[in-house]
């Protein structure tokens, strides 16, 4: 799969002007905080509509502002793990990893539910609630619920931001296991290179709104 | 009238009112939690205005509005047979409009507090807003929802002057506990019934209290 990003977007005292195309299985976006990395995932997801620009996978358009095309975060099957992993408080991780299946019935499953579970180790939790869940456990879950929403792309944006350094192996290794057996274009966002060096197919730089 | 009859009044009344409105408060509170539109304040002053007008008033106004000769009555008659003035339904309506204000109040509150970004995850998951709506912001805004409903059961149980001016103080129709009271305090030597009616009062008024209470940590519980 091809991803084309070129948007521009005013944030603040920030102006982000960003021009990407990758057809990368893993691509890395490295920069330092603020340098509006997080802004453009939020473009590509749709949580933020940017003020000009397009954003295509492959012939599909889902922002292109000179023809007025935006089509809403629902309709996108973008699957996006944030910084925090923001579990629904109220659901059991069960109910949790199900969620976007109510949303997509008509898609056959890329990813089976026993499957992702094994994939991530998420058996012993299921019955668990996301307040009993420490830091690692959280994001491993909230990457099974973003999987299990049969995504085209996924969005990984500092996955390991919200874990504790000593967790960290609680989550990389799984990161590693999804490269290697599930085939899923991915954009990684992190201000840590070392996640990514050995890992990414194709590293963008930005800085201060920009690719450099 | 017995007091129990007297007390199944006040409570059939209180509940409906609760019960009626809850599904206005909770689009009300919605759209000025999340509305973006002008006019946003004039309809949170329309809604806050009965918590703050003296009850005669509000009273007064309903029964202009909604009694047999107001236009929106007259209308109701003429066309669906439905009468509030003097009828139990209307002492409903009244306690409605009176707990109005709370109830909104408490569930707009809660869901201002709901995490914006879960609703954004629920959002990149598959859900339309009104899914997000239903799944997620307002089983999380459940607490506030109850909070709200039992506010606003409390302000219907113990509504008196709006009431007794809309739909007056009838018994077996629209007299209510509060009522019932009143015209005790009026009638001489009946000082026991009084007493007994103050206390069975409070008897309710507690017990619903304790209600609320015990369902607001069960609500609660089921979170951890």
């Amino acid at each position: 799969m091809s991803v084309r990003i070129d948007v521009e977007h005013a944030l603040g005292h920030l102006q982000l002007h960003v021009s990407i195309t990758t057809s990368a299985g893993l691509t890395a976006v490295i920069g330092p905080s603020g340098a509006g990395k997080t802004s453009l995932l939020n473009i590509v997801a749709g949580v933020i509509r940017p003020d000009r620009g397009v954003v295509r996978l492959d012939d599909d358009v889902l922002v292109d502002t000179a023809k007025g095309i935006w089509r809403p975060t629902y309709t996108r099957r973008i699957g996006y793990v944030f910084q925090a992993p923001r579990l629904f408080p109220h659901l059991t991780v069960r109910r949790n990893l199900g969620y976007g299946r109510w949303f997509s019935p008509a898609v056959t499953d890329r990813f089976a539910f026993d499957d992702v579970v094994d994939l991530l180790d998420l058996g012993a939790l299921l019955v668990r609630m996301p307040a009993r869940l420490s830091g690692g456990e959280a994001q491993r879950v909230a990457l099974g619920r973003a999987l299990l929403s049969q995504p085209r792309l996924l969005l990984l944006d500092e996955p390991l931001a919200s874990v504790d350094q000593a967790r960290r192996d609680e989550v990389l290794p799984y990161l590693d296991r999804l490269r290697a057996e599930i085939r899923l274009p991915t954009i990684y966002v992190t201000h840590t290179p070392a996640e990514v060096e050995s890992r990414a197919e194709q590293i963008v730089v930005m800085d201060r709104g920009r690719v450099v | 009238m017995t007091d129990a009859a007297i007390i199944a009044l006040s409570l059939k009344i209180a509940v409906v009112a609760t019960v009626a409105s809850a599904p206005l408060a909770v689009i009300v509170a919605l759209v000025l939690a999340r509305g973006r539109f002008w006019g946003r304040s004039l309809l949170n002053a329309i809604v806050h205005l009965p918590l703050v007008l003296p009850p005669v008033v509000t009273g007064y106004v309903l029964l202009r509005v909604l009694g047999r000769h107001g236009p929106v009555g007259a209308f109701l008659e003429s066309t669906f047979g439905v009468v509030f003035a003097f009828r139990w339904t209307g002492a409903a309506v009244a306690a409605a409009v009176m707990g109005f204000p709370l109830m909104v109040r408490a569930i707009r509150l809660a869901i201002e507090s709901v995490d914006r970004d879960l609703e954004d995850a629920a959002g990149t998951l598959g859900a339309s807003r009104w899914w997000t709506f239903a799944t997620i912001t307002m089983p999380l805004a459940l607490p506030g929802l109850l909070a709200g409903m039992i506010l606003g059961f409390a302000k219907a149980l113990g509504e008196f002057g709006a009431t007794i001016t809309f739909v007056s103080n009838i018994p077996g129709e629209t007299q209510t506990l509060a009522l019932a009271i009143f015209s005790l305090i009026q009638t001489p030597g009946s000082d026991r019934a009084v007493m007994r009616l103050v206390g069975l009062s409070v008897g309710v008024s507690f017990a619903a209290l304790m209600l609320s209470e015990y369902l607001a940590r069960r609500v609660a519980r089921g979170r951890s």
